[in-house]
């Protein structure tokens, strides 16, 4: 019998029971709660008069509408503030613990979740978001889900699912210096594109990802899901069990050692079979930066903007055209000539406090340019906030006339005040260039937190291996 | 849950490939607690060529005459014709939420974003799977014919055009039980609260640490 994936264990582990139909009862042990995907759910479990499973399963923050400036004034925007106290009175009413926004550990979920140790190996964990693929990077099966299947866990602890097919991406080799995780996931999406991993949960493998630190695991399971994966996952190593030794959540103690021991065993066997296996030489990637409105739009920083003409395939080449429009940039324009309006470095992509030192390396004693109208950096926790400003981070930012901001979800998806206005261009260290994603009319380009910070201060992108 | 059973409805195409849920239903209307009324701000950003925001009055903005969604020979339209990947980024249910409260029953596809498509189901929305080389005709057929509608049977698995040619589609046998009679699954899911509860029993002895607190 050909062995396991790291998917099949995480998948027959949590099966409830299989049904006649191919469908199978999987068990949730980490639902993470925030406050867009989660109230007409809360309402539904009301409505139905059913109660939820296991409240102790399930916690809450706020992210995606709270204010990045002073919070001492609470939310301006009054829609915004009904639905964050619409999660903190739907908390407390039903007991679940919530991080509110003034919080010293509030922040991204997917921040949020790994550094209290409430996402552990072998979990299965599911947010009403599609960015929950991040936890996958700890041996973890993790997706996003939508709201109906939020309630659906509230009163149940379990989803009913179908299997999705095993796929592997490895990247073999190691990394030329300046080359990030992100730059890895976006390289990868540039090759298997959006939907290249529909339908399939990817597991990324290789030395290029095994030499990755945990934070740069997050940021690769994170964009899966721009490459169509629900889920991303990779193998348990001493890196992942060291992560969460001590973390408030975490077990201790006897428990603790029997844990760690049980994580060692969350990695693919060797004789495991995928249906997709794809290749990438790590040497080969260079800082990556996207030129359109889909992730898989992207070139490496000392290339061109490509030419829709020379693309075969009708449909594609329709869309890059679309693409060069809402951009407004022409064929063969060399990457490193696009200047920029703002700067974005945060998300649940590029948040935690690697990135944020990575970004603070390169803005070191520089400033940014006077062309530039806003360059913002926006801590993905509380904690991660708190840390940087221990290691002087926080200065360095402003000496160099970054803004630093509160945490949250902020210009990710322009959810709360910050965004762009239509026509500017940004540098965002974020997962979507979709049209409007960070305000309508809005264009954005995807880079790591090393090429944003290199790209505020000179103004238009720079490649970081140049610095 | 809305039944699904059949349907014979105009068609409206959307050409274009990857068409994302921040297209579909933009992030400002996300901020609603409600389940419904996201119709008006379907495909918000194409359909109107000023700045939307929740409460305003959406008859009274400027539409964008040159969007599909806006020209009279659409106006109605139950099913939806899209390109491959359709759905994809997020997961938010809105964009499902926003397509029924618009007006549409059906979509028909080449292929779909996993959460959107799954999300569909749980709203009575049907997205349909079939080839791109029929999609392509439909697409065709769907311009040059004012009117076009296309007639679907969910218990046949069959999507028939004006001029009775048949096309039959794939659906899980789960999905499709759910659709045809209205189900809420979460009442299927309570059927089984005993083999639940056995499997935390179990884990709880293998793996106490899942159980920590939160």
């Amino acid at each position: 019998m050909a062995g396991k994936t790291l998917y099949d264990k995480l998948w027959d582990a949590h099966v409830v029971r299989r049904n006649d139909d191919g469908t199978c009862l999987i068990y949730i042990d980490r639902h993470l709660v925030h406050e867009v995907t989660s109230p007409q759910a809360f309402e539904g479990l009301r409505l139905a008069g059913r109660k939820v499973w296991r409240v102790e399963s399930n916690l809450a923050t706020a992210d995606h509408n709270v204010p990045t400036t002073d919070r001492s004034k609470g939310i301006a925007d009054a829609v915004s503030r009904l639905q964050v106290e619409t999660l903190d009175r739907n908390c407390h009413d039903l007991g679940i613990t919530e991080f509110g926004m003034d919080d010293p550990r509030q922040g991204i979920v997917h921040v949020v979740g790994p550094e209290q140790g409430a996402t552990l190996p072998g979990m299965t964990v599911v947010c009403g978001d599609s960015h929950t693929s991040t936890h996958g990077a700890f041996g973890t099966l993790a997706f996003g889900i939508g709201t109906s299947e939020v309630e659906h866990v509230f009163a149940t602890q379990c989803l009913i699912l179908k299997k999705s097919r095993n796929m592997r991406v490895r990247v073999e080799g190691i990394v030329g210096p300046g080359v990030t995780a992100k730059d890895i996931v976006l390289a990868i999406i540039g090759r298997i594109g959006t939907a290249g991993g529909a339908g399939s949960a990817i597991e990324f493998a290789g030395s290029a990802i095994q030499a990755l630190s945990i934070e740069g695991r997050m940021t690769v399971c994170n964009m899966a899901i721009e490459a169509g994966a629900r889920a991303g996952m990779i193998a348990v190593d001493d890196k992942t069990v060291e992560y969460f030794r001590g973390r408030p959540y975490a077990p201790s103690d006897e428990i603790w050692e029997r844990a760690a021991h049980a994580w060692r065993d969350l990695r693919s066997d060797p004789d495991a079979s995928f249906e997709k296996d794809i290749l990438l030489e790590a040497a080969e990637i260079r800082p990556q930066v996207t030129w359109g409105t889909s992730p898989e739009m992207v070139v490496a920083v000392d290339g061109v903007v490509p030419d829709p003409q020379t693309e075969a395939d009708p449909i594609r080449r329709e869309s890059m055209l679309h693409a060069l429009t809402y951009m407004d940039l022409k064929p063969g324009t060399r990457l490193r000539d696009i200047a920029l309006d703002k700067i974005f470095i945060g998300s649940c992509t590029n948040s935690r406090i690697e990135d944020l030192r990575a970004a603070a390396q390169v803005a070191k004693g520089k400033r940014v340019a006077g062309t530039i109208k806003l360059a913002m950096v926006v801590p993905g926790s509380g904690l991660v906030k708190a840390q940087a400003e221990k290691e002087g981070l926080d200065r360095i930012f402003k000496d160099a006339g970054f803004e630093w901001r509160e945490p949250g979800c902020s210009m990710c998806l322009a959810m709360n005040a910050d965004r762009l206005e239509p026509g500017e261009r940004c540098a965002s260290t974020s997962n979507r260039n979709f049209e409007g994603r960070q305000g309508a009319g809005g264009r954005t380009h995807l880079v790591s937190p090393a090429m944003a910070a290199a790209a505020a201060i000179a103004g238009h992108f720079v490649d970081v291996r140049e610095l | 849950m809305k039944k699904f059973e059949k349907l014979t409805g105009l068609v409206v195409p959307i050409d274009r490939a990857n068409v994302d849920t921040d297209a579909i239903i933009p992030k400002q209307y996300l901020k609603s607690i409600k389940r419904s009324g996201f119709g008006p701000n379907l495909f918000d950003d194409w359909r109107y060529l000023d700045r939307g925001e929740p409460g305003m009055d959406h008859g009274q903005r400027r539409i964008n005459p040159d969007f599909v969604l806006n020209q009279p020979r659409y106006r109605g339209a139950q099913v939806l014709l899209a390109r491959d990947n359709f759905g994809c980024g997020s997961s938010r249910e809105h964009a499902p939420w926003a397509l029924d409260d618009y007006g549409i029953r059906a979509i028909i596809a080449p292929s779909y974003a996993d959460i959107f498509f799954n999300n569909c189901f749980k709203n009575g929305l049907l997205p349909i799977v079939l080839d791109r080389a029929t999609v392509d005709r439909l697409f065709r057929e769907t311009e040059t014919t004012p009117g076009y509608r296309l007639a679907i049977d969910l218990a046949a698995q069959t999507v028939t055009t004006p001029g009775g040619v048949e096309f039959r589609f794939e659906i899980d046998a789960f999905r499709k039980h759910c659709l045809a009679n209205g189900l809420d699954d979460i009442g299927l899911t309570l059927q089984h609260i005993g083999e639940i509860e056995a499997y935390e029993v179990r884990r709880r002895r293998e793996a106490p640490w899942l159980f920590g607190r939160s």
